[in-house]
């Protein structure tokens, strides 16, 4: 048994106020403890276009918005052109009966009108159709309408007692109608123990920095990363953290190691136009062995590319940003609340080793929306700044920044402490800060400079996770993926064992360092072996083959810009066993 | 505790530049390092940032922090600095093809947002390092290894721009004045906000036009002709001259809050740098009562 799961979607277009009855109904869920999670599909416009929201919750922790949906909420015609198809038997279809005409259903569906304009009685129907459908929404999940209005009450306080009163009262409307015309969902909504909250994936890595100590946050605006510049705008106070909008992600990227060099821990994200800008920054904060970190939220691309599509597109953008040969840590959250903790532990590794780190999240990632137990949070993890210096030593004059060591790790003093005066530079360098790269190149202290950076990655592998199998241990395919396809490859082992296969699935986070060993292991148990990205050319498939020499039985890809369900990936897994396909590229039904 | 005694500009060089004989910079280099001992400044308390080009090897040269960063990149790498700590005293270095041509988007910037940083410019109309090709500074007619024919470009104005953009305190000097541009830069870590001081610097083995001779027979000081500073339309008639007269000095100066005297987040607490890394309990149980 799988238990509760409902999905509702709601389309219409831009401006037509689809992000208030999805919060409503998001918020209703999260308050009965329930697992939620949201994805928007929409397009770079402000007004007009078409927007489709997926809501889904469950009772049990699902992490995609799933493969059905039980309620499809048109706000325009478009909406009902485009995605009646979609609604199978048993689900229902609520629109606007004054101004929307339904199309042919398949059977069982029922066909829900909402004669707007007499539920409503007043002018201002178009922009009440939202509410008054909430209103029957929730009468069909077999709710009680005091909890509407409680939640009426919430949403809108701050715009005043008449605002209140007027969306209670055609909310109630809505599910008055309901209660007389339409048939309630058999199964019982369940209620659990602990109230959640809901967060995105932005808020996630924003809110993860934050515990990490990041004070400073330096952001260009860019879709899909914009939220966590929102995020540190409206919370940057609360926790004693800069927050600057730079003319540029060139300025962005320096600002920030400008700032790691006084010791503060400064954070940036982007996405990969603005990456792309940014990469040479990276370099020079691996040659002054400064640490930084900087977000890509991936989006598909090349070039500006579909800016509200997701993509994990920027693997090999990541692997190769800046150039020169250096070592850099590159992860890939695989979730929400994994891109939470992901943040602590990067920030400790990049101050231990001194040098870059990229976090690769991307569109699905970062905007969609999930329910959090903030009691599961750790907003106090450990916080290692590895041999960083942050005291004076009056009377020191044996510094040196860039000392032979073993480790090739050498104390780096912040600046502004007396007693370390030192100089940085992204020209070559010797111990004392001396640059080599003009007048003096010496062979000999080049190589000494680049083998002391490269001791630090010798064992780096040690310090990180090796990733997890899931599912059980015999199955007779394994999937292996990266970063965010963790979602659609979780949730698609419940529809392959209804489809008699038994499945397990690896998802890698660290790219660099990656656990070779442990994949290897992995592909030597398995039966057969897939490799599932939302990219077109196998970037994984080909960094995993160039670092191991694994070739998988099969590949899985999407790259339309949306991202996968979990039934592509049952539906690519089967299609692989029965007709040993080499490659997988779903259909994507939902088109926005 | 840390040393506070009276240096001089001795206290502050560094390595030995590895210039051309001759060169326009070192008469830069001896003004910034005199302009330290004269503010009072200790070399910890210092972050000299430079970007790339002959001009901005500066930083090796000095006795303070240094950051000798990327092309063009100088201003973003002292903006980072100065936000995060900003009790440090924080000077910008390098050249004319560094700081108007790949680094002109963080002129304009930084210059509007008034950051508390002392930019200092090495202008010798010319690209050295990449031996003699035209700047962005380069004077119509030039010929350079760019520009064999001459070049056929207007060229950008240092000191009007920077009034445009909202710089707070706008000067020119000549690299061969070293008194006179070591009082430029001093009063430019003085004042609060951004401070551009614009210097023609020579340079000798690749820009045979704009030398010692054609600056010493054309410079005249502003103080001659008793410029008032806080009149920028004046400050920009001045700036646009450029024949038998090319004035050096002060153009414009205005009082106006810098951008971490500005900054809400830094009215209390201390530098950004400083502060403790953990959340605190009230802070992380603020964090979670937004997700509920």
């Amino acid at each position: 048994m799988s238990g509760y799961d409902m999905a509702i979607a709601i389309g219409g277009e831009a401006g037509q106020g689809i992000a208030t009855p999805g919060d409503i109904l998001a918020r209703l869920f999260v308050r009965r403890g329930l697992n939620f999670n949201s994805y928007n599909a929409f397009q770079s416009i402000v007004r007009g276009g078409h927007i489709f929201l997926t809501l889904r919750t469950t009772e049990e922790t699902k992490y995609s918005h799933g493969d059905k949906l039980d309620i499809l909420l048109c706000l325009n015609q478009d909406t009902m052109d485009k995605h009646l198809h979609f609604m199978k038997a048993g689900s229902k279809v609520i629109y606007n009966s004054d101004n929307i005409t339904p199309g042919s259903a398949a059977d069982g569906v029922q066909l829900c009108g909402l004669p707007i304009a007499e539920l409503t009685g007043n002018a201002r129907a178009g922009l009440n159709q939202n509410t008054v459908a909430v209103g029957a929404i929730l009468y069909m999940l077999g709710l009680e309408f005091q909890v509407l209005k409680d939640s009426l009450t919430q949403q809108f306080q701050r715009k005043g007692e008449a605002i209140v009163i007027e969306n209670v009262k055609v909310a109630q409307a809505g599910y008055e109608h309901a209660i007389k015309n339409f048939e309630r969902f058999p199964d019982e909504i369940p209620m659990l123990s602990t109230p959640r909250g809901v967060w995105s994936g932005n808020d996630a890595l924003a809110m993860g920095g934050a515990a990490a100590g990041v004070k400073f946050y330096a952001a260009y605006p860019m879709s899909p990363s914009t939220g966590l510049l929102h995020w540190f705008a409206n919370n940057g106070r609360n926790i004693g953290a800069m927050v600057r909008q730079i003319e540029d992600e060139i300025g962005v990227a320096n600002i920030v190691i400008g700032a790691a060099h006084t010791g503060a821990r400064t954070l940036s994200a982007t996405s990969g136009g603005g990456f792309a800008l940014m990469t040479e920054a990276i370099g020079a904060s691996s040659m002054m062995e400064i640490p930084t970190v900087y977000i890509d939220v991936m989006r598909a691309g090349p070039s500006t590319g579909v800016p509200t599509k997701t993509e994990q597109g920027d693997l090999w953008q990541a692997l190769g940003a800046s150039q020169g040969d250096f070592q850099r840590f590159i992860a890939a959250p695989l979730h929400a609340q994994d891109a939470f903790n992901l943040m602590a532990e990067i920030f400790n590794l990049t101050d231990r080793f001194q040098c870059p780190a990229i976090v690769l999240s991307d569109l699905l990632i970062s905007e969609g929306h999930y329910s959090v137990d903030p009691e599961e949070l750790d907003f106090f993890p450990t916080i290692d700044r590895g041999s960083t210096i942050t005291e004076h030593a009056v009377g020191k004059t044996d510094y040196l920044r860039y000392k032979f060591t073993e480790s090739g790790i050498s104390p780096r003093a912040v600046a502004g402490l007396e007693g370390y005066v030192h100089v940085v530079a992204t020209d070559e360098h010797e111990e004392n800060s001396g640059l080599i790269s003009d007048e003096f190149t010496n062979p000999h202290k080049r190589r000494a400079m680049v083998e002391k950076r490269s001791r630090k990655f010798e064992n780096i592998v040690a310090e990180i996770a090796p990733p997890e199998l899931v599912g059980p241990a015999d199955a007779d395919v394994t999937m292996i993926g990266w970063g965010s396809t963790f979602a659609a490859m979780h949730d698609s082992l419940a529809l392959l064992t209804d489809r008699g296969i038994t499945a397990n699935f690896l998802s890698v986070k660290w790219i660099v360092p990656l656990h070779a060993d442990k994949i290897a292991e992995v592909f030597a148990n398995a039966k057969r072996t897939i490799i599932v990205e939302n990219n077109q050319s196998g970037q994984f498939a080909r960094y995993l083959r160039g670092e191991t020499g694994l070739v998988p039985d099969g590949h899985i890809r999407k790259y339309d810009g949306e991202p996968f369900m979990p039934h592509h990936i049952a539906d690519g897994v089967e299609d692989n066993l029965k007709n040993n396909t080499e490659q997988f590229i779903p259909f994507q039904e939902i088109v926005v | 505790m840390t040393t506070t005694i009276e240096l001089t500009a001795k206290d502050f060089k560094g390595v030995d530049p590895d210039w051309c004989p001759g060169c326009g910079h070192f008469g830069v280099l001896n003004s910034i390092q005199r302009a330290y001992a004269d503010v009072g400044l200790q070399p910890h308390e210092v972050v000299t940032v430079s970007g790339i080009g002959c001009s901005s090897n500066a930083p090796g040269y000095i006795n303070t922090y240094g950051m000798h960063t990327l092309h063009g990149r100088a201003l973003p790498f002292a903006t980072g600095v100065k936000m995060a700590n900003h009790e440090l005293t924080v000077i910008a270095t390098g050249g004319d093809g560094d700081g108007y041509g790949i680094g002109a988007g963080h002129f304009t910037h930084a210059a509007r947002r008034n950051v508390d940083i002392t930019y200092v410019v090495m202008n010798n109309q010319i690209y050295g390092l990449t031996t003699g090709q035209m700047s962005p500074t380069s004077r119509p007619g030039l010929t350079t290894k760019s520009t064999p024919f001459g070049s056929i470009e207007y060229p950008y104005n240092p000191i009007t721009s920077a009034i445009m953009n909202g710089a707070t305190y706008v000067a020119r000097g000549y690299s061969g004045d070293i008194r006179g541009t070591t009082k430029l830069i001093a009063d430019g870590i003085r004042h609060k906000g951004f401070s551009l001081i614009d210097i023609h610097s020579p340079c000798v083995t690749f820009n045979l036009e704009n030398t010692h001779d054609f600056f010493k027979q054309r410079i005249k000081k502003l103080d001659e002709v008793e410029h008032d500073a806080s009149d920028w339309k004046a400050a920009c008639e001045y700036a646009m001259e450029w024949g038998d007269t090319i004035y050096t000095g002060l153009f414009f100066e205005v009082e106006s809050e810098s951008l971490s005297q500005l900054d809400p987040i830094l009215k209390e607490g201390g530098p950004i740098a400083k502060r403790s890394l953990p959340l605190t309990p009230e802070q992380a149980d603020r964090l979670k009562s937004r997700l509920m």
